[in-house]
């Protein structure tokens, strides 16, 4: 039963992915082109090529992607029903804990240590980001390799976003224009 | 705040359209919710958006469903979850759906490419900027501790550690903190 199999593989895919985005991508592999014949490498690392053009989390859209391929529209909400429902219970319970017993002062504790850390965690996603608009996704950090259009392009959204009050999607899609027109242009 | 059938209207489109044009990983998400739900419309202060961010990185699952359904519990109870659980999936699932089609003709566009390209360095610029506003947010002068926090788990989480680790190590050393210094306002319970 297809439909039973891409549940139960999804759910398992929701349920042990933490730290969301590329944390997922592993277990999506395993259970798709291992556990069950879903998709070859091949198709798996189209997958994540399309997972990198499309907005929306990694894991809703491989629940699309498969489910799709392998059982039409009612595969694919299946699929992503499966993917997502570990999320709404567990962070619907915490939410509710959080919400019921935050004056308590130990969580208030935690929660003071948490803060910084989290502050911490996102500025590092950030950075990871522009590593890789720099300098490649091959991760290599060189003066030679860097990709100094990009680098103009980051702090120009850097001072659009700070002197204006300029929506920040507006921003990201002018990032895109202006790469395109360099590249256009001046083959950059 | 306004009434719930609003809240909720409000809930739905902001959250929609965020999920619509967020391209880049749960954190963006996350940045684009504080900006709309913190600094436009003042449903949610500062420090607990924070929490509500945390509450979203240590459950499993992806970040911007679990952002969507926390701020949507917030705001609207289970309802409003469920209302921002459906606006933050739709995009992805129709998009997706289409693209599983016409795939291999936009895949080796050099416009499409090339913006995707561009567009790397905007989603920076934009994360750089909320965590800029989001590290003025935190008292140091009160606590001194936060500053050593937020630059070590910035060099843990850089060196490749799993951000739950980074969660749970916090988590440990907040209960560590509360019950050594915090004694005398533990009446409050």
């Amino acid at each position: 039963m297809i439909y039973l199999q891409l549940f139960l593989s999804f759910l398992q895919i929701g349920l042990f992915s933490f730290g969301g985005g590329y944390a997922a991508m592993p277990l999506i592999q395993e259970q798709v082109t291992q556990v069950h014949p879903w998709l070859s490498m091949a198709e798996f690392t189209d997958l994540i090529t399309i997972s990198q053009m499309t907005p929306g989390p990694i894991a809703v859209n491989g629940a699309t992607f498969i489910g799709i391929k392998m059982a039409g529209i009612p595969g694919a909400l299946v699929a992503t029903f499966g993917c997502i429902l570990p999320s709404c219970v567990i962070v619907m319970v915490i939410a509710k804990l959080y919400l019921k017993y935050r004056n308590m002062s130990i969580l208030q504790g935690v929660l003071n240590t948490l803060r910084p850390a989290v502050v911490a965690m996102i500025a590092s996603a950030g950075i990871s980001i522009l590593i890789s608009a720099f300098w490649g996704s091959d991760g290599v950090i060189s003066l030679s390799g860097t990709q100094w259009s990009m680098v103009a392009i980051f702090i120009g959204a850097l001072v659009l976003l700070q002197k204006t009050n300029l929506n920040p999607i507006l921003v990201m899609a002018l990032a895109g224009v202006a790469k395109t027109v360099l590249h256009l242009a001046f083959g950059l | 705040m306004e009434n719930r059938k609003n809240v909720l209207k409000k809930l739905f489109f902001s959250t929609l359209y965020l999920s619509a044009f967020t391209f880049g990983g749960g954190y963006v998400i996350v940045t684009l919710m504080q900006k709309k739900f913190v600094d436009q419309y003042h449903w949610i202060d500062k420090d607990e958006m924070l929490d509500l961010v945390a509450i979203a990185q240590s459950a499993p699952g992806a970040i911007a469903v679990n952002g969507a359904i926390v701020v949507g519990y917030k705001l609207a109870g289970f309802i409003g979850a469920v209302v921002a659980i459906i606006a933050t999936i739709l995009p992805p699932f129709v998009v997706i759906s289409m693209i599983s089609f016409i795939y291999a003709i936009i895949r080796d566009n050099i416009i499409v490419s090339q913006m995707l390209e561009g567009m790397q360095a905007g989603v920076g610029a934009v994360i750089m900027a909320v965590v800029y506003e989001m590290a003025r947010g935190i008292h140091y002068g009160k606590n001194p501790a936060s500053a050593v926090i937020c630059i070590g788990a910035l060099v843990v989480c850089l060196c490749g550690v799993s951000v739950i680790y980074v969660v749970i190590a916090c988590i440990i050393i907040g209960l560590i903190r509360t019950c050594v210094f915090g004694r005398k306002e533990s009446k409050e319970k």
